[in-house]
């Protein structure tokens, strides 16, 4: 039986597109990758949360690892997130800096009031500015930095100490032993 | 009843709570379009479907803005669009890059419309002869209703 | 209890579906009269307890059964009983349900209206649907059980998703299954002409009017859904190119090109292996849309709730029916070729060219729709194809289909003589630009090339149809409701050509800052904010505006515009205030407040949109009045009576 190659084009290229169906659930569509992985953090100079006459920018933290936290009182995610970004705190390994993406001061500097604060220091960005500049869509969304002021990793979504040991803790230096 | 509409409209309201004015933006005419035209270009990423354009969320305000504002400064449209795709990728344009990896999306409709074209060319061709080489058959052929 | 009932009926539903397949194409093999009996009978069974089933869920929803982990899902105690039935489709596993529903309801019908067909084709028929029942079935009692219990029960429910909770989207899915599931007979009868190894063209004939009507049905579907989108979701679009709506599009396509493509098969014997592939893809496509909405594999805001053992059975399942069914057609269609010819400008020659576009058009919409993913799984990056890729590459096919539709219509079978028909197309064509400039420059006070063509391809394809009508009352010739049925359908793309061409070109989108008194001027029409208050409706709260549209000074309409925040919480909703005209749509949706007294408002100006949706209307309808043409029906009646004649 010897069948003509024409007709078997409709079979293999179904089979072909089997193969993508295949590779494509394993996948999850919804995460977009950073483009800014493997370069220097965006620049910025923003007002501190708690005192606007003090400046942060990503300069102040180069020479060791740091996180980037991007929150707001009105995102629900954050909020889920809070009590393991106190836990990744507590282990002081690495500081986290927070950045407050459109939001109110006072609703802002109350909720860390109320809800415990895990941030070295919080950057205040009321008009989305700099947020846009690390290309964050939505909150909340974590970085790592490297001592070079190189972002490392970014995670969207809340906070999971399930992420924090699986993508960044392998990424910090090995921690310092206290003798 | 007014203390519900504040308390409702105050639930609205922080949704889009630093709510910028849309509409009308250039004065130019040409302008103003150019500036629609990149806004339907750029994907809402909070609203996937949506262009910055259509998005009420506060990404898209936010997206629109600097599309303006950037427009203000003289950018051109490849400029600030480059400026999208360095913070959010490629995945922020609606309509994808002409890049080598797309080149079959963009070569696709000539393709298949030339495919097409040539299945019917060579049918008709092999089919008109075999009504010429045998016209007594098509008045032969029962004609159904 | 009554949960549990249902999920034995579906239980005893998925053995009756295998005892279908296996009588149905053991006996047709085999060829045993009691085992294809039996067959029959199975499918008469299988409708009964998958309708009980359906109906044991409805009846949890009705009854507010918190208890059932999908009615805790979907309802709410405050749900008005409309949308407490409707939820039963609302989510994944109840759409699951209705599917098999609408499955076991075609069987039923294809079991008792093919009683004249040979008794072993009949049986393979049945006996292919009873394998794409057990497929959902299965589905369903492995993977995603509606009747799954919730211990302890919920105390409220999760609420209907708000978008969901209007009579649009409770008819929306009904008739779009009866369309997608519909396409399931013609593909079972494509398989069981291909395994019958059957070399005549009478398959063709039976299988168009189930076809004709499950591709009307699809055509009402996604015109609802079109509908839908512009009345509810708020800024006026009416077509997205998103995902999932490419999902139902590509069947209709497929389907479109089969039911052209079986006119040619039935009258000449040509193109058997054209018309076979065809059922077997559009019913393909129907299942690859059923995958991409429930696998999670391309991101739409249609989606439903993901999770990977899903897409892994889905796919599994597809595989199986659409790969089994290539390699069949691989195998036995080489054998199906025809020595019949046709001239150049024949009725043959036009329909395969209408076929070559309509299948270059899905296939260029397929590619575009499956890219990201493609370039995803080759890692080389995200990318999205949207509306701008599409709305020009979908015209690219459409212009040259058009032009050809208005010629082809009147061309004849073999020998493609027009004769009288040239110069009445010519007066036709004259007549279409002449129209064209017309409203372009008269109406909307603007000529561009773009909009001209369009116009002028909208009214050729209109007059083009009409001129059938005219010319056979003319003559005195008789119409059977096949030619009328073709005329209303083309006439139905002449129309909705005519609203596509005419909103994209002059619609007018845009939004405003309004403080009440304040005014905005669009497409010729003032829109003034009047007021706003305070309105509830049976489980939710908002604010509803007055906008009060006038033209030349003369008060027009008033549109009133909600924003409403529903009891089960969630975001707020925007209904917009719309005025419906022949001539064009007023259009004004809320958007956030802005304090001190000021909103932002959208409003839209769309001239002829509501034919877009006519046209849609005029095209199912072609279709239903050519599926009860007197000939399906003698026909069946008459092979009836052979059949009896040659039994006695």
């Amino acid at each position: 039986m010897r069948i003509p190659l024409r007709f078997l084009v409709p079979t293999l290229g179904f089979a072909i597109l089997v193969g993508f169906f295949v590779v494509g659930l394993k996948r999850d569509p919804g995460v977009l990758p950073s483009p800014l992985i493997g370069k220097p953090a965006p620049e910025f100079t923003l007002e501190s949360l708690g005192d606007p006459a003090w400046k942060l920018s990503p300069a102040d933290f180069r020479g060791r690892h740091w996180v980037f936290n991007v929150w707001a009182t009105w995102c629900v995610g954050c909020r889920q997130e809070h009590e393991t970004l106190l836990a990744i705190a507590r282990e002081d390994r690495v500081p986290i800096v927070g950045l407050n993406w459109r939001d109110d001061r006072a609703l802002a500097l109350r909720w860390l009031g109320q809800l415990g604060n895990p941030y070295a220091a919080v950057a205040f960005d009321p008009e989305g500015r700099t947020a846009i500049d690390w290309g964050v869509y939505g909150a909340p969304e974590t970085f790592l930095m490297d001592a070079r002021g190189i972002v490392v990793w970014k995670h969207i979504g809340p906070m999971t100490l399930d992420a924090w040991r699986r993508d960044f803790v392998p990424r910090l230096p090995a921690p310092e032993s206290t003798p | 009843m007014r203390g519900a509409l504040a308390a409702f409209l105050l639930t609205v309201a922080t949704t889009g709570a630093l709510a910028v004015d849309t509409g009308q933006r250039f004065g130019d005419p040409g302008e103003q379009a150019r500036y629609e035209r990149l806004i339907r270009d750029l994907r809402c990423l909070v609203c996937r479907s949506e262009s910055i354009a259509d998005s009420n969320a506060l990404l898209a305000q936010d997206l629109r803005r600097e599309v303006e504002e950037l427009m203000r400064a003289g950018r051109s449209d490849e400029e600030i669009r480059s400026f999208m795709t360095e913070r959010y990728g490629d995945f922020v344009l609606m309509r994808p890059p002409v890049a080598p990896r797309t080149w079959l999306l963009w070569a696709a409709p000539a393709l298949f419309l030339a495919g097409g074209l040539a299945v019917v060319l060579v049918t008709v061709r092999r089919r008109a002869a075999a009504a010429r080489t045998n016209p007594a058959a098509l008045d032969e052929e029962p004609d159904r209703p | 209890m009554i949960p549990e009932l249902g999920h034995f009926a579906l239980i005893l539903a998925l053995l009756l579906s295998v005892a279908q397949a296996v009588f149905g194409l053991a006996g047709a093999a085999r060829r045993r009269e009691h085992w294809m009996a039996t067959a029959g009978a199975a499918v008469a069974g299988q409708f009964v307890f998958v309708a009980l089933a359906f109906a044991a869920l409805a009846y949890a929803f009705v009854q507010r059964d918190f208890s059932v982990l999908y009615v805790a899902q979907n309802s709410h105690s405050q749900l008005p009983l409309f949308y407490r039935i409707a939820a039963v489709w609302g989510a994944h596993e109840g759409s699951l349900l209705l599917w098999a529903l609408v499955l076991a309801a075609w069987t039923l019908a294809v079991a008792a209206a093919s009683r004249s067909l040979e008794a072993p084709f009949r049986s393979r028929v049945l006996g292919i649907l009873g394998l794409i029942s057990i497929g959902f079935q299965l589905f369903m009692l492995t993977t995603s059980n509606p009747f799954t219990r919730l211990m302890p029960a919920a105390a409220e429910g999760a609420d209907l998703n708000p978008l969901l909770q209007d009579f649009a989207l409770a008819v929306h899915p009904p008739i779009l299954y009866a369309g997608y599931v519909g396409f399931s007979v013609a593909f079972a009868f494509a398989c069981a002409t291909l395994l019958e190894g059957r070399l005549d063209a009478a398959w063709a004939r039976w299988t168009r009017p189930w076809t004709l009507a499950a591709w009307l049905f699809l055509t009402v579907g996604i015109a609802l859904g079109s509908w839908w989108a512009y009345y509810e979701l708020g800024w006026g679009g009416w077509w997205f190119w998103d995902p999932v709506e490419n999902a139902s599009f590509m069947p209709w396509l497929a389907g479109t090109a089969l039911i052209h493509s079986l006119a040619v098969t039935e009258k000449r014997g040509l193109f058997k292996s054209w018309t076979l592939l065809l059922a077997v893809a559009a019913f393909s496509l129907s299942l690859l849309g059923t995958f991409l909405v429930r696998s999670g594999v391309l991101i739409s805001v249609h989606a439903f709730a993901t999770d990977p053992k899903r897409g892994i059975f889905i796919l599994a399942f597809l595989s199986a029916v659409i790969g089994g069914a290539l390699l069949l057609f691989a195998w036995r269609a080489p054998r199906l070729k025809s020595a019949a010819g046709f001239e150049v400008t024949s009725r043959e020659s036009f329909m395969l060219a209408n076929n070559a576009l309509l299948v270059a058009a899905l296939a260029l919409i397929l590619l575009g729709t499956l890219y990201p993913l493609f370039m995803d799984a080759l890692e080389l990056g995200k990318v999205t194809v949207g509306p701008p890729w599409f709305n020009v590459v979908f015209l690219l096919p459409m212009l040259p289909l058009l032009a050809l539709l208005g010629v082809g219509m009147h061309a004849a079978w073999k020998r493609g003589l027009l004769g009288a028909w040239r110069r009445r197309l010519y007066a036709a064509g004259a007549l279409s630009i002449a129209g064209a400039l017309v409203i372009g420059a008269g109406a909307y006070g603007e000529l561009r090339p773009a909009t001209t063509i369009g116009f002028a391809l909208a009214l050729w394809v209109m007059i083009s149809s009409l001129l059938v009508p005219i010319t056979r009352l003319r003559a005195r010739q008789p119409m059977p409701a096949a030619v009328v049925g073709m005329v209303v359908a083309h006439f139905g793309i002449g129309l909705a050509t005519l609203g596509i061409t005419g909103v994209q070109s002059f619609k007018v989108e845009k939004d405003f800052a309004l403080g009440i008194g304040d005014t905005a001027s669009i497409g010729g029409y003032d829109f003034r904010y009047g007021a706003l208050r305070e309105v509830r409706g049976p489980n939710w709260r908002g604010v509803e505006a007055d906008v009060v549209v006038s033209r030349d000074g003369r008060e027009v309409t008033i549109l009133r515009p909600q924003k409403r925040a529903y009891e089960s919480g969630g975001n707020a909703m925007t209904e917009a205030g719309i005025e419906a005209g022949t001539a064009r749509d007023l259009f004004a949706a809320l958007g956030d407040d802005l304090g001190g007294g000021r909103w932002s408002f959208r409003l839209q100006y769309k001239p002829l949109i509501r034919h877009v949706w006519l046209g849609a209307i005029l095209i199912a309808l072609g279709g239903a009045i050519a599926a009860f043409d007197r000939r399906y029906r003698l026909r069946v009646r008459s092979e009836a009576r052979e059949a009896a004649a040659v039994a006695s």
